[in-house]
């Protein structure tokens, strides 16, 4: 391997002082992690046009590329080249840096989320402190963007996206309690590793209820159909970004692509043993089956699994009423949680079932 | 312990880099024309009605304040749900006296129809 690196990089790269080699290969490592979420993006995109088409009964992208597998590019390159008109009685400065705090923190979650069994950009013990924080620094660029517009439209917008993740947010918060709960820890990688064994040790079963409130809030965090009374096409055209074009719109794009995935990660980490195999306990494969290792793979999978679902609900249900969003959040989710986490508490004290620590 | 947290620090700035970068890209190579009519506010092909920073609906403010409420409880119970092995019989009562008191004040706003939005 050292053989096929020619001498002189070698030597170039010995020169460099430790501290510089360590700055580099973590700036190269979250490189690496930033460009395959935004290739994820692209792709998840196409998917979503694909997912959609079927449904239907249409056939989706098919024109650029291969099976339509360049349509992304085009797209983006489409944007690139549009003009960003910024509205004359718009506050400018906020107007720009709006799509911008949308996608850093988007991107900036993904330093702790463990994506194979050892593999992890920022291994920290608060790591879904970070993560919960990151992702309500979201709500921030929504907000500004739709207040800085100075349009209609964009402030609605904006005022419905703020009420609507600050809600499901608590709903979110009580369901990461109850995995906390059973993890026993903050870091993403134990959290993972509490759920090694196979299918059966996978927080989804003795977590059912805190899964779907966490996975149906994710969607409504992420204002995806049918919580998409934010940008809802019929009412406010596209609330907050109305009148964002070219990239500071695919900013805003890319942010709301990264946070699904972000979210369909989550989820499996938490509930589905991210990247342990669902065939961890089979025994009868062998020791050393490939099958039975954990693998980053498996999270690709259960990642592509969640994103579907997405489109999936997307493509069933009809957008659901302001108030009825509120309901849901305030009155459905908000005491199924508290109850749960209040049986899995005297559980875990009277260590009954799959809490006992 | 501190070094850990070196990455994220260094993947802000990679984010904001690039956020700052693609908005660049797109603020030189994405020119057009600007009149007056392209640069006002959208609403629907009519002149803009009135200013909008108008008032808004005091709703949005309320649902502000219980999200506090409610978030500051979470913060609360997340040190709680990690130690939970540590503070036993004594950290559940104590955590359950502690829900009850919140739950009786949700039940409060609930009763009050806070949480109604018709």
């Amino acid at each position: 391997m050292s053989s096929l690196i020619p001498q002189f990089v070698v030597d170039l790269w010995d020169a460099i002082p430790m501290l510089f080699q360590h700055l580099i290969i973590i700036t190269a490592q979250i490189l690496g992690v930033t460009i395959v979420v935004i290739l994820t993006v692209a792709f998840t995109t196409y998917f979503e046009r694909k997912v959609i088409g079927y449904m239907q009964g249409r056939l989706g992208p098919n024109r650029v590329g291969p099976l339509g597998l360049g349509q992304p590019f085009a797209d983006v390159i489409k944007l690139v080249i549009k003009e960003v008109v910024i509205p004359q009685r718009s506050n400018r400065f906020l107007f720009l840096i709006a799509p911008m705090l949308s996608l850093i923190p988007a991107l900036a979650a993904w330093a702790v989320i463990p994506l194979s069994g050892s593999f992890v950009i920022a291994d920290i013990n608060a790591g879904l402190l970070y993560v919960l924080a990151l992702t309500s620094v979201g709500v921030y660029g929504v907000i500004l963007g739709g207040w800085a517009t100075n349009s209609k439209y964009a402030f609605l917008g904006a005022m419905r996206s703020g009420a609507q993740i600050v809600a499901y947010e608590i709903a979110m918060g009580f369901a990461l309690v109850g995995v906390l709960m059973a993890g026993g820890s903050l870091n993403l990688g134990v959290i993972m590793q509490a759920q090694a064994g196979g299918f059966s040790s996978w927080f989804i079963i003795p977590l059912l209820p805190l899964f779907f409130v966490y996975f149906i809030s994710g969607v409504a965090e992420t204002n995806r159909a049918p919580f998409d009374v934010t940008e809802g096409e019929s009412e406010i055209v596209a609330g907050f970004h109305v009148e964002y074009s070219g990239v500071a719109f695919a900013l805003f794009f890319l942010a709301e692509y990264a946070n699904m995935i972000l979210v369909s990660a989550l989820t499996a980490i938490f509930f589905l043993g991210g990247v342990a195999s669902p065939m961890e306990g089979w025994t009868f494969l062998g020791d050393g089956s490939f099958l039975r290792e954990p693998n980053f793979f498996w999270l690709a999978a259960k990642i592509s699994f969640f994103l579907f679902v997405f489109f999936w609900l997307r493509a069933t249900f009809p957008r659901f009423r302001y108030d009825q969003i509120m309901r849901l959040g305030w009155k459905i989710f908000i005491p199924v949680t508290i109850v749960w986490i209040a049986v899995e508490a005297v559980m875990a004290w009277m260590k009954v079932g799959p809490w006992s620590v | 312990m501190l070094a850990n947290y070196l990455p994220i620090l260094i993947f802000l700035g990679v984010g904001t880099a690039i956020a700052m970068v693609l908005l660049g890209l797109g603020l030189l190579i994405g020119t057009g024309s600007k009149d007056d009519e392209k640069l006002s506010p959208y609403e629907c092909g009519f002149e803009p009605f009135e200013d909008t920073r108008v008032k808004f609906d005091v709703r949005y403010y309320l649902v502000a304040i219980l999200f506090i409420i409610f978030d500051l409880e979470i913060a609360f119970l997340f040190p709680w749900a990690v130690s939970l092995d540590v503070v036993g019989g004594f950290g559940l009562i104590a955590m359950g006296i502690f829900l009850a008191i919140l739950v009786v004040g949700f039940i409060y706003e609930w009763k009050k129809g806070a949480l109604e939005w018709d």
